[in-house]
């Protein structure tokens, strides 16, 4: 009994670590390949919940994962257009379209903070209907879990090798270099926010149908568990791209048994948010204080002479 | 090839720390010809590089590149015609992606979804080998593990891959050891010969802008002071090119740098 009871505990971590995994492979994008810390994705993650939900509440099941990730790149085209085109420094502006988006949001749900899908056909129940005739139960979640990561790295690695995916990292890496090869650096910076924004929608989206409801706070602290899970999966993988990708999703499944296990220790719910922030910060902080940024001086040149 | 008519360029304008950077400057350079830009520090020679490249709006003038009038024309847009050096080895690759990635970017061929083919790829190796320094065997490498100068003249070569008009060096060997800067020279020698680049060149070492090209122009406030070629520039001298600039320009030269490669280039001359 005991055993079946820390299956299902498992089955449960694994699905949240998937539906959550897919706003961390957004961050992978955003934060590790053009270095924009976004951080209006807790409001795109509710975003695509609430569209998602809106659209499968209206009777679209299948339409609601779609429409999720098109209002995601609509908010991820605010925040690029704020940050290239209008000057407003990269964190302000995700702060500042996180705030709206709240409004938004609860606009989008119809002036409700709270929506309930219990009666509602998703892309999960109707998977579900299908399950049950072959016996397969509860595997719902995991099986669409699965499939929405596999097909969003499988996108990556492709996307990340074209000319354009290249363009992405060295405008993180180095914006000069991308301005020389005659590319500009706000419209590689604006298409990978849009791409990013889209996943997160869809990760906020699977979440509120997979959890029959959605609240206008579901988003809330996503963008430091992702950020934690990212990091965990950076010390695990740390190099090729398509590994990275899937260590960001071993990280996310990392960063959900941590707390599963403390859930079991009695933690109490509410702690979450602390433990996701004090991982970012030893994650962010420990090779800092260790390195002392020595990496920077990678291959040993002499400081530059400005130049007049 | 390159028309620059009276540009202006005027850094914080109307308060204390205003700074005529380009004061009215002309310059009209030749189809494949190669200039030597020799000057003292804030002569505003990089900043003359800056306008040509659109880093900054000049403030007025014109220029005019290969027919077509680039004044307003956004920087990545003029990127396509001008390959750019800088004195930095840093600044012109991406040192979290592999060599063969910069290289990919650099030459800017196919759509935006294209993936490189095994054939550019190979093509890479084959150029990469021409440098000299190993590189083709370790196009996976990230650029970031590399030496300044194996950087440099990769640089180099992702400047003048994609067939520019215009090649800009500012100082693009002061940073490297003396051995490598040698090497990096030749290679832009080599380079420029053999895709007949039209090419500018800020060096410091006043004996090497005599060496090489085919012009040598001084610069100082702003301005051109001092425009030699042919069979005169051919008699020149390193001493007979300070005594001009005192002439033209009316002081000493006071730029440490150039006082010390001066005397080094003395030494070299006696031995």
């Amino acid at each position: 009994m005991y055993f079946l009871d820390f299956l299902g505990l498992c089955q449960t971590a694994l699905e949240l670590a998937l539906f959550n995994s897919l706003t961390v492979l957004a961050l992978y994008l955003s934060y590790s390949m053009l270095n924009v810390c976004d951080l209006s994705t807790d409001g795109c993650y509710t975003l695509g919940a609430a569209v998602g939900a809106m659209t499968a509440l209206a009777g679209y099941p299948v339409i609601s994962i779609p429409a999720a990730m098109l209002a995601g790149m609509v908010s991820g085209l605010v925040t690029a257009v704020l940050q290239t085109r209008m000057g407003v420094n990269s964190l302000l502006a995700g702060i500042v379209v996180n705030t709206g988006l709240y409004s938004v949001n609860i606009a989008v749900m119809g002036g409700s903070s709270l929506k309930n899908l219990n009666k509602t056909a998703t892309v999960f129940t109707m998977l579900k209907d299908r399950l049950k005739s072959a016996g397969l139960g509860n595997l719902q979640n995991l099986i669409i879990g699965f499939a929405a990561v596999a097909l969003v790295i499988l996108f990556l690695s492709f996307f990340l090798r074209t000319r354009m995916g290249l363009a992405i990292r060295a405008t993180g890496n180095n914006p000069d270099m991308v301005r020389s090869s005659s590319i500009d650096p706000r419209f590689t910076t604006t298409v990978g926010l849009v791409i990013s924004n889209a996943f997160t929608a869809l990760s906020g989206c699977l979440m509120a149908q997979s959890q029959k409801s959605v609240t206008v706070d579901i988003g809330s602290g996503m963008v430091t568990v992702a950020l934690a899970s990212l990091l965990i999966g950076g010390v695990i993988i740390r190099r090729g791209i398509t590994r990275r990708a899937v260590g960001a999703v071993l990280g996310a499944f990392i960063f959900r048994l941590v707390y599963t296990v403390a859930l079991r220790f009695h933690l109490p719910t509410y702690m979450l948010k602390l433990v996701s922030s004090v991982i970012v910060l030893a994650a962010l902080s420990i090779p800092y204080l260790c390195g002392k940024g020595s990496k920077k001086h990678i291959a040993g040149l002499p400081a530059p002479r400005g130049g007049e | 090839m390159l028309e620059i008519r009276d540009i202006w360029k005027v850094f914080n304008p109307g308060t204390p720390d205003e700074k005529i950077a380009l004061n009215g400057l002309s310059l009209s350079v030749g189809d494949g010809e190669f200039i030597s830009i020799i000057g003292a520090n804030g002569a505003g020679k990089s900043t003359l590089f800056n306008a040509i490249c659109g880093t900054f709006q000049v403030d007025r003038g014109s220029i005019i590149l290969d027919g077509a009038n680039v004044t307003r024309t956004p920087e990545h847009v003029r990127a396509k015609v001008i390959g750019r050096l800088f004195q930095d080895p840093m600044k012109g690759s991406a040192p979290g992606m592999s060599i063969e990635e910069n290289l990919i970017l650099a030459a800017g061929r196919g759509g935006w979804l294209s993936i490189s083919s095994p054939r550019e790829r190979a093509g890479f190796r084959d150029r990469l080998a021409l440098l000299g320094m190993g590189l083709e065997d370790r196009m996976k490498a990230p650029v970031g593990l590399l030496s300044g100068g194996q950087r440099q003249a990769l640089t180099l070569m992702m400047a003048t891959m994609a067939h520019p008009k215009l090649l800009l060096l500012d100082e693009h060997t002061a940073a490297l050891d003396p051995g490598t800067a040698e090497k990096v020279l030749k290679l832009t020698t080599k380079i420029v010969a053999d895709e007949r680049l039209t090419c500018l060149m800020i060096t410091h070492n006043m004996q090497s802008a005599l060496d090489l090209g085919d012009r040598t122009i001084m610069m100082d406030g702003g301005n051109i002071v001092f425009d030699t070629r042919g069979e005169e520039r051919k008699r020149l001298t390193v001493e007979g090119l300070l005594e001009r600039f005192r002439a033209s320009s009316g002081k000493k030269l006071d730029n440490d740098r150039m006082l010390l490669s001066t005397a080094k280039d003395a030494s070299r001359g006696m031995k």
